[in-house]
C-alpha cells in the first residue's frame, strides 16, 4: 500500500516536472509555440468546415481524387523512414557522434508518422467510421488491400519509434543501463520496418493497374532513395537548431556523416529518375501522357511544369553540393543543400507524384487540380501540429539525455530541501 | 406422286417455319386503315408516278428501284405483298422488311434487335415491337436528334458550392 | 528498481486506458440512439436475415423522417445461377445521353451542386479503335450523331477481377454472387482508394450531400443500390440492382432510343447477351488489365 502510494506520488511529481519543463522556456520558445498553435487553430477551423460540408470544400474531384493531403502523407512517410539512417550508424556501426542523438532522431520519426497519419485522417471522408479499419473489430481487408498493410506498418513503426526512445529515456532518467535483451531486438526490427513502411506506401500506388504513371516497378526503389535524401536533410537542419538553443552537444562529424550517406541516396534517386524518363520518352507509348503533363504540359494544362523543373534544378544542385566534400563538409553550403533537397523532394514526391497519376483520368479527361485555401490551411495546421509535438518532446527529452532531468537529481533536490 | 408428296412437305414445312411474334398493333395514322374503304371503289392504275393523294408520305427507301405497289398489293390494299407474291397482314410486316434486311431480321426474331423495355426474364415475356414502331417504312433513315446536356465540368459553379 | 519502472509504466498505461474508455463511454452515451445505431452498424455481409429486416425498418423510418417519403428498401439477394452481362452496340449509339439522365432519375443521383452521373458518354474520332486520349466528354452539338465521330458510353464494368474490391481497406465494396460489384454506403470510410484503382471511371464520390428534388425521388430502392446516399462516401452503377433482381431491364437499357443497350444473364444460353457474344464481334475495354469486365462492346454496321 505504501509502495503504491509512493508510486503515485512519484508519477505525479514526474508529470509536474514535465509540465514545468514544457511551460517554462525562453521567449523564442514561447513565440515559436504560440506561432504553431495559431496555425493549428486556423487549420482546425478549416477542417471543421470540411467535416460539415463535405470534401467539396477542397479542390479534389472524381477526376483527381487525391490531392495535397495524400501528397504530404507520401512525403512524410518517407521522412519518417529516414530515421533509420541514424539508427544504422548508431547501433550497428557504433558510430559515437550519432549515438548521442539517435533517440532524438527516433522521436523525430515518431512526429513524422503522427503527421502522416493526421494527413490520412483529414483526407478520409468518414473519419467517424475509422473503427471499420481495425482488424477483428472492424473488417480490415488484409492482405488484399495495401492500405490495410499501411495501417499496420505505420502504426507499428509509430509504436516502435515511441517505445524505443521512451524506454531509453526512462532508463536515462533512472540512471540505469537499458536492458539490451529487450531493446536491441526492437532496434534491429525498426531498421527493416522503416524500409517496410515506405515500401508498403510505394506498393499502395504501384499496384494500381489503372494508373500507368504509378504502375512502374521502379516506384518502390525511387521512394526509398528520395526518402533517404529528404528525411535526413530535415534532421540535419533540426539538430543544428537544437544545438543552438540547448546545451546538447552534437558534433559536426555526425551531421557530415549523415550528409555522406545522403549523397548515395541522392545519386540513386537521380539515376532512377533518368531511367524512368528514358523508358517513357524512348518507348513513347500513350502512357507517356502523365509524364508529359508533369514535365511539358498536356493540351494546354501546365500548372505543374514550372514546379517540377524547379524541383529538378534544386535536386541536381543539392546532389552536387552533397557530392563534393568541400561543399558537404561546410555547414553553410550543407544547409543550403539541405533546404534545396527538402523543397525539391517535396515537390517531386508530393504534388509532382500524386497529381500526374490522375491526369489524364482513365477515360482521357484532364482536370487540372490546384489545391485551394482550405487544403493549404489544413496542411499547414498538420505540419504545425507535428512540429509542436516534436518541440514539446524535445523539451522533455533533451534534459533527460543530457542528464539535467533525472530521478537521482530530483532525489538530490528533495534531500537538499529536507536538510535545509 | 413423289413430286406431290414433296410439294406438300415443302409447303407444310414453310407453314411451320412461320413463327408468331406478339407485337402491338401497327402505328397507323388515324382513319387510314382499312385501306379498302377507299380503294375498293377506285380504279387501278399501276403506272409508276407521283401520287396526288398520300402526299404526306415521302418515299425515300430504295425509291429508284421500286415504288408503292412493290410492297403494297395492288388489288388487296389491306395486305402487303412479299417478293414471291404471298400476301401478309400489316401485323406481320416484319416478314416483308426481313426479306431485304435478313441479318437484322434474324436478330429481331431472337428478341435482340431494337429497343428493350420491361422484363427480360421472369414474369414478363420478351416484348417485341414491329419494325415500323421505330422505323418509318417509307423514309427509314433516322433523323438526328438533339442530345441531352453535357455533364458539368468539375470546375463548373453548378458542380461545386 | 526495475520492477518499479515496469509497474509504474503499467500504471500509466492503465490510467490512460481508463481515461480513454471513460471518455468514449461518455461520448457514446451523449449521442442519440440513431447516431449510436448508425455508428455501431455491422457489416452488411455479417448480418443475419433478422438483422437485415431490422435494418430495412430502421432505414425506412429514417428516410421517412428525413425526406418525408415512404421508401421501400429491399435487401433482395442475388438470384441463383445468374451472372449479369451487358452489351453495347457501338454502331448504333448516337451519343444522345438519354441513358445518362434515365440513370440519374432511377438511381436518385444528385442533380446539381453537385452533379453525379454514373454513366459517362465519350465521343471518339473514327479511325482509331478506342483512343481514350483523344476522347471528348463535354461535346454539345446541336444534333447527334455527328459525322466522323462515334460515341461510347462507359459506366462501372462490374469486373470479374475488380481492382476496386481488391484495394478497399474495409471491405465496403464487394462482388455479389450474381457478379454485381456493390458498395455498402454505411460501411465506406471515404478513402477513395477504389476511385484511384478503377481503370474505367466507374466509381464516383459524393463530395457533399446529394441534391435530389423532392418530387423526383424513386421510392423503390435497394440497400446496396439506389437508396439515398450521404456525403463523403463512394457510389457507382449497380446495373440497377433494384430492377434486375426482379427481371426488369436496367433504366439505361430501357431509355436507349436506338436499342444500343442489351442486357442479360451470361449463364443463360438463351439470353440476349449470350446471343451477342456468340454471333457478334465483341470486345471489352482495357482487356490487357485482366479485370474481366462484363460490359461487352460490339459493332454491327
Amino acid at each position: 500500500m505504501q509502495a503504491l502510494w509512493g508510486m503515485v506520488q512519484e508519477t505525479w511529481r514526474f508529470y509536474r516536472k514535465t509540465l514545468n519543463l514544457v511551460f517554462t522556456g525562453s521567449k523564442e520558445y514561447f513565440l515559436w509555440c504560440s506561432f504553431l498553435l495559431c496555425i493549428m487553430l486556423v487549420g482546425f477551423f478549416f477542417y471543421t468546415k470540411q467535416v460539415q460540408e463535405g470534401l467539396i470544400v477542397t479542390n479534389m474531384r472524381d477526376q483527381v481524387a487525391w490531392g495535397l493531403y495524400i501528397a504530404n502523407f507520401t512525403y512524410l512517410v518517407g521522412v519518417a523512414a529516414a530515421a533509420v539512417l541514424l539508427v544504422v550508424p548508431a547501433y550497428i556501426y557504433q558510430f559515437g557522434p550519432i549515438k548521442e542523438i539517435v533517440v532524438l532522431g527516433e522521436l523525430f520519426a515518431a512526429s513524422s508518422i503522427v503527421m502522416a497519419l493526421l494527413f490520412v485522417f483529414v483526407d478520409l471522408g468518414r473519419l467517424d467510421r475509422f473503427w471499420h479499419m481495425l482488424p477483428f473489430i472492424g473488417s480490415m481487408n488484409f492482405p488484399s488491400s495495401l492500405l490495410a498493410w499501411d495501417v499496420i506498418f505505420l502504426n507499428g513503426y509509430l509504436f516502435l519509434n515511441l517505445v524505443i526512445p521512451i524506454y531509453l529515456l526512462v532508463m536515462m532518467y533512472y540512471g540505469k543501463e537499458p536492458n539490451k535483451k529487450f531493446i536491441v531486438p526492437l532496434i534491429l526490427i525498426s531498421i527493416p520496418w522503416a524500409v517496410g513502411i515506405h515500401t508498403v506506401t510505394a506498393f499502395l500506388y504501384n499496384g494500381l493497374s489503372a494508373r500507368p504513371f504509378w504502375n512502374a516497378s521502379i516506384l518502390a526503389p525511387r521512394f526509398l532513395a528520395s526518402a533517404f535524401c529528404s528525411g535526413p536533410a530535415i534532421i540535419i537542419i533540426i539538430f543544428q537548431i537544437i544545438r543552438e538553443y540547448t546545451h546538447i552537444k552534437i558534433e559536426d562529424r555526425a551531421l557530415f556523416k549523415i550528409a555522406q550517406l545522403m549523397s548515395y541516396a541522392m545519386f540513386l534517386n537521380l539515376f532512377l529518375l533518368t531511367s524512368e524518363m528514358f523508358k517513357e520518352y524512348y518507348s513513347n507509348t500513350m502512357h507517356i501522357a502523365s509524364f508529359k503533363y508533369l514535365y511539358e504540359g498536356l493540351h494546354g494544362h501546365n500548372f505543374l511544369v514550372p514546379w517540377i523543373w524547379v524541383a529538378m534544378v534544386l535536386n541536381f544542385m543539392a546532389f552536387f553540393i552533397f557530392l563534393l566534400p568541400t561543399t558537404r563538409n561546410h555547414l553553410s553550403t550543407l544547409n543550403l543543400g539541405c533546404f534545396f533537397i527538402i523543397a525539391g523532394i517535396w515537390i517531386e514526391k508530393g504534388p509532382g507524384f500524386i497529381i500526374p497519376g490522375f491526369v489524364p483520368d482513365p477515360l482521357g479527361e484532364i482536370y487540372e487540380y490546384i489545391p485551394n485555401l482550405t487544403e493549404l490551411m489544413v496542411s499547414f495546421g498538420i505540419w504545425a501540429t507535428g512540429f509542436l509535438i516534436f518541440t514539446l518532446m524535445m523539451k522533455v527529452a533533451i534534459p533527460i539525455t543530457s542528464g539535467k532531468f533525472s530521478h537521482s537529481e530530483y532525489e538530490k533536490e528533495v534531500k537538499a530541501v529536507k536538510t535545509s | 406422286m413423289i413430286f406431290f408428296l414433296l410439294g406438300i412437305s415443302v409447303t407444310a414445312l414453310a407453314k411451320e417455319a412461320r413463327e408468331e411474334f406478339p407485337v402491338p398493333p401497327p402505328p397507323f395514322t388515324e382513319g387510314i386503315f382499312p385501306c379498302s374503304n377507299c380503294h375498293a371503289s377506285m380504279e387501278l392504275n399501276q403506272k409508276k408516278r407521283a401520287l396526288s393523294e398520300h402526299t404526306q408520305i415521302r418515299l425515300h427507301h430504295a425509291e429508284t428501284l421500286r415504288w408503292c405497289l412493290d410492297c403494297h398489293d395492288a388489288t388487296k390494299r389491306d395486305k402487303l405483298r412479299l417478293y414471291n407474291g404471298d400476301l401478309i397482314n400489316f401485323t406481320e410486316s416484319h416478314r416483308l422488311c426481313g426479306e431485304c434486311h435478313g441479318n437484322v431480321y434474324k436478330d429481331w426474331k431472337a428478341g435482340l434487335h431494337g429497343k428493350r423495355s420491361g422484363y427480360f426474364t421472369g414474369s414478363g415475356k420478351r416484348t417485341y415491337l414491329l419494325c415500323v414502331h421505330c422505323h418509318d417504312s417509307h423514309s427509314p433513315k433516322f433523323k438526328q436528334i438533339k442530345p441531352e446536356s453535357p455533364p458539368y465540368t468539375p470546375k463548373d459553379k453548378r458542380n461545386a458550392k | 528498481m526495475r520492477n518499479k519502472t515496469f509497474t509504474r509504466r503499467e500504471f500509466i498505461h492503465n490510467l490512460s486506458f481508463a481515461a480513454l474508455s471513460g471518455l468514449s463511454l461518455s461520448l457514446l452515451s451523449s449521442c442519440s440512439k440513431e447516431q449510436r445505431e448508425d455508428f455501431l452498424q455491422k457489416h452488411f455481409l455479417e448480418m443475419t436475415p433478422d438483422e437485415k429486416r431490422a435494418l430495412v425498418t430502421r432505414f425506412e423510418e429514417k428516410y421517412l423522417r428525413k425526406y418525408n417519403k415512404n421508401f421501400r428498401v429491399s435487401v433482395q439477394e442475388a438470384i441463383p445461377n445468374t451472372l449479369w452481362g451487358y452489351g453495347l452496340d457501338l454502331s448504333r449509339c448516337i451519343g444522345c445521353r438519354k441513358c445518362v439522365y434515365a440513370c440519374v432519375e432511377e438511381n436518385n443521383s444528385s442533380r446539381i451542386n453537385p452533379q453525379s452521373q454514373w454513366i459517362r458518354v465519350i465521343r471518339l474520332k473514327k479511325g482509331s479503335l478506342i483512343n481514350l486520349e483523344d476522347s471528348e466528354h463535354y461535346y454539345d452539338p446541336a444534333n447527334v450523331p455527328e459525322k466522323d465521330f462515334m460515341y461510347m458510353p462507359v459506366q462501372c464494368q462490374h469486373c470479374e477481377n475488380p481492382p476496386c474490391v481488391k484495394v478497399c481497406p474495409v471491405h465496403a465494396t464487394w462482388k455479389e454472387p450474381d457478379g454485381l460489384v456493390v458498395v455498402d454506403y454505411n460501411w465506406c470510410i471515404g478513402c477513395r482508394y477504389c476511385i484511384a484503382a478503377c481503370p474505367y471511371r466507374g466509381r464516383l464520390f459524393n463530395w457533399r450531400d446529394p441534391n435530389v428534388p423532392s418530387e423526383s425521388w424513386n421510392l423503390s430502392v435497394h440497400y446496396l443500390g439506389n437508396r439515398p446516399r450521404m456525403k463523403n462516401v463512394v457510389d457507382k452503377c449497380t446495373f440497377c440492382i433494384q430492377r434486375v433482381r426482379s427481371g426488369r431491364y436496367p433504366a439505361c437499357v430501357e431509355a436507349c432510343p436506338t436499342g444500343s443497350r442489351k442486357f442479360g444473364n451470361l449463364l443463360d444460353p438463351n439470353s440476349e447477351i449470350r446471343y451477342i457474344i456468340e454471333r457478334k464481334r465483341t470486345f471489352r475495354l482495357k482487356e490487357d488489365l485482366h479485370t474481366e469486365p462484363k460490359f461487352y462492346y460490339f459493332f454491327e454496321a
